[in-house]
């Protein structure tokens, strides 16, 4: 090194690093607030969506009763008193909370005025009514305090989502139902507890009744095929790929498609779906069990491309120790390499079955968008799932039904974190080191 | 006169696979073998051997990483296997178990023997084979699981012990002869991988003695140790020579004369001297061979 030809030799290096130290670290500044910038408005974002769907969807996990003292006359359920099933489960009981009713507002004569003050009960009543009898014979001729489900604007009413203000046209309740509601609930006859139903029940066209309790059976039938469908066969692709396959064309050719699938739209999953599993092979429509072959379908490649990168962070190293004591290829991926990987897949099938969960385009292309009040007691039998579920009741009007939608949200958004929080956990669980 | 060397090699090179080792490998002579001779200089037979190496050849695709190297490995010695990196030493090594095999697009020319059978036969079982050529990586590589599950692992896919009472036994032989079994015997159901590097090594080294092997091949086993961790290993070496032959390829030359009876040198794939190692250290025939062990490039 000559000082000659160094043209550094005759600088003063210090000081021009120095001169440009500041300008490095206001660049840094900058970069750091841009970035805090970016976090606050999506946690911004975050926050807001979360509180307008709790706001909007809390007061759905409570329902309001109106306690009624109800006569099991046995002139109306059981006329000829032979206590047969068949004609108990026939009889009129919607005639019993009616003349419970009457009897509370003895002044309401008109029809006009009867069917208002019916209104403020549930249709469903009549239905909770006959299965306590159903469920016990023995109440016929007792009389009874129950609780019957108030119907879903009297719920609302209740909830503050009626404004009293508003002229009377404008109201879901009129003036004299909101008069006898006071009285009601000065006599302590109105009553508000947890709403089991909205979990137990089916869908319904009356919001009151209405639960979530059929698409979440959906869901699950759906998802435990597309899982016990997607992770085995995901797996044993990725293992074959990733271990045995030669470097070939072929393989090239299979990685890039694989690759592409990951990245087609969900619908065209449904398409396929709809063609293959309900055109061709005539599958039932609107079942749990396509739903899941559809989702499993589009499940795959990423299951697949998961699977590969848990397979791929497995040191050689392992391989190599394996290989070299004598192990064949399949003891050493059966012994070594898969108790190792299998972290990695269990966490890349869960974050695979969170989005399979939230999946709703290819449903809908396989008719799983129907309206079905019984809740699915096998995945054959048509059902909805919880997205297809919070799609249709976010069409409906009614106040309740919004609040519903926003419940179902809630529901889903916990499905997923736990979903989520359960990869975490196992990846920091079964995370070894070597 | 460094630089001078290496401008003979490259220009020389392409020329170096013409010449190839077709004759007869040349008898030491008294003569310096000049530098662009790339015949093996030196007896590559020993009187008892275990393994026999002719005319190999490995590509990696089109690169040609070992050629036309003949060597004898002798039963119940140390061969070290030197020369600057990228030589070509453990393509060499894992030429010896076939653990080539398993990286695409190599492949391997020429006949290699143990015991008179060849290893590339195809009728010949290649988990049998490495069950016979044991290895022991450059860097330790235990499998995370407990100390005993280390050593068990072999006899275990081999099916060689016979009850849980003869593979306790076995395990504890094994950890016993790889001098690990008074640091270890209180906690054989902890991870081999919380080791220290020398301990882990020397694990690595009872696992692979675990399946009674007859060949012990070694890639710089020591090279991610500490001095005091070597030495133990190459103790370790010493005790081992007397029932196995051990072929170790190594950077450090004083390692090499320390453990080993026989030594190869090899440069860009060529098989340049092979010798008795003190003959090779005090009296190297060819120029490279010279160069490399006086430390004047490598
Ligand atoms: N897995 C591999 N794939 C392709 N080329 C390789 C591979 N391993 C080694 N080589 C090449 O073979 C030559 C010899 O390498 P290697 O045997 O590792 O040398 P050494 O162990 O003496 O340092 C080098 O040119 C290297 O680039
Ligand atoms: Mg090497």
């Amino acid at each position: 090194m000559n000082n000659n030809t160094n043209p550094l030799a005759r600088k003063d290096t210090t000081a021009i690093v120095r001169a440009g130290l500041q300008r490095r670290y206001a660049a840094e500044k900058r970069f750091k607030w841009y970035g805090l910038t970016a976090i606050s408005i999506a946690l911004l974002a975050v926050v807001l969506l979360f509180a307008d769907i709790l706001i909007k969807g809390l007061p759905t996990f409570w329902q309001t009763d109106i306690r009624l003292e109800i006569d099991f006359a046995p002139q109306i359920i059981d006329p000829d008193g032979r206590r047969n099933p068949d004609d108990l489960s026939l009889a009129d009981y919607s005639a019993l909370w009616k003349k419970s009713l009457r009897q509370l507002f003895p002044e309401v004569e008109s029809r006009e005025e009867l069917r208002s003050l019916y209104a403020l009960i549930s249709s469903g009543s009549s239905l909770q009514l006959r299965d306590r009898v159903m469920a016990n014979p023995a109440l016929i001729g007792v009389t009874q305090n129950v609780d019957l489900l108030a119907d879903d604007t009297v719920d609302t009413f209740f909830k503050g989502g009626v404004d009293r203000e508003l002229p009377e046209a404008q109201r879901p309740l009129k003036d004299d139902q909101i008069a006898w509601l006071d009285k009601l609930k000065a006599e302590g006859k109105m009553e508000t507890r947890f709403n089991t139903g909205f979990f137990t029940n089916g869908d319904s066209r009356e919001a009151e009744q209405a639960g979530i309790g059929g698409a979440l059976v959906g869901s699950i039938f759906t998802l435990l095929i597309t899982l016990s469908l997607s992770f085995p066969i995901g797996v044993a692709a990725a293992i074959y790929l990733e271990e045995f396959a030669p470097y070939n064309r072929w393989t090239d050719i299979i990685e890039v498609n694989i690759n592409n699938l990951a990245a087609v739209p969900s619908i065209v999953f449904g398409l396929l779906g709809l063609a293959v599993f309900i055109n061709f092979m005539h599958l039932p429509r609107s079942a749990p069990l396509v739903g899941g072959l559809v989702l499993a379908l589009m499940n795959l490649p990423i299951m697949i491309i998961a699977s590969r990168a848990a397979l791929k962070s497995v040191p050689p190293s392992i391989r190599e120790a394996a290989l070299g004591m004598g192990a064949s290829k399949l003891q050493m991926v059966a012994h070594h390499v898969l108790p190792l990987a299998m972290p990695g897949m269990l966490t890349g099938s869960i974050l695979a079955m969170a989005h399979a969960l939230g999946e709703s385009a290819p449903l809908l292309m396989i008719g799983m968008i129907a309206f079905i009040v019984d809740i699915p007691t096998s995945p054959f039998k048509p059902a909805t799932v919880l997205p297809v579920q919070i799609y249709l009741w976010s069409t409906l009007p009614e106040r309740a039904f919004v609040q519903r939608t926003s419940a179902a949200i809630i529901l889903l958004l916990l499905f997923l974190a736990v979903m989520n929080a359960t990869a975490i956990i196992l990846r920091k669980r079964l995370e070894r080191r070597w | 006169m460094n630089t001078t060397a290496t401008t003979i090699n490259s220009a020389t090179h392409q020329g170096t696979l013409i010449v190839a080792q077709a004759e007869a490998p040349l008898k030491t002579g008294p003569r310096v073998i000049d530098y662009n001779d790339r015949r093996t200089v030196g007896d590559i037979t020993v009187p008892d051997p275990k393994m026999v190496c002719r005319d190999v050849n490995v590509y990696y695709g089109e690169n040609h990483a070992i050629k036309t190297v003949s060597i004898d490995i002798g039963n119940r010695q140390v061969t070290s296997l030197i020369g600057p990196s990228g030589c070509g030493k453990s393509t060499f090594l894992r030429c010896l178990n076939r653990m080539n095999d398993t990286i695409p697009g190599c492949r391997v020319t020429g006949e290699i023997t143990i015991d008179k059978e060849n290893i590339y036969d195809k009728n010949l079982d290649v988990v049998q084979l490495r069950a016979r050529v044991g290895m022991v990586f450059q860097k330790p590589n235990p499998f995370p699981k407990s100390i005993f599950e280390n050593i068990a692992y072999g006899p275990h896919i081999h099916g060689l012990a016979a009850n849980k009472r003869e593979l306790g036994e076995l395990v504890e032989t094994c950890l016993i002869k790889a001098g690990l079994w008074e640091e270890v015997k209180d906690r054989l159901e902890e991870a081999g991988t919380g080791l220290s590097g020398g301990q882990q090594q020397r694990l690595c080294i009872a696992r692979a003695i675990s399946v009674n092997p007859e060949v012990i091949l070694m890639d710089e086993p020591c090279s991610a140790l500490d001095p005091i961790a070597t030495a133990r290993i190459e103790e370790l070496m010493d005790e081992l020579r007397e029932n196995y032959a051990i072929v170790i390829v190594t950077h450090s030359m004083q390692q090499a004369a320390r453990v080993s009876q026989r030594t190869a040198y090899f440069h860009l794939g060529d098989l340049i001297e092979v010798g008795d190692t003190e003959q090779i250290f005090t009296n190297p025939q060819h120029r490279l061979t010279e160069d490399y062990i006086t430390g004047r490039f490598g």
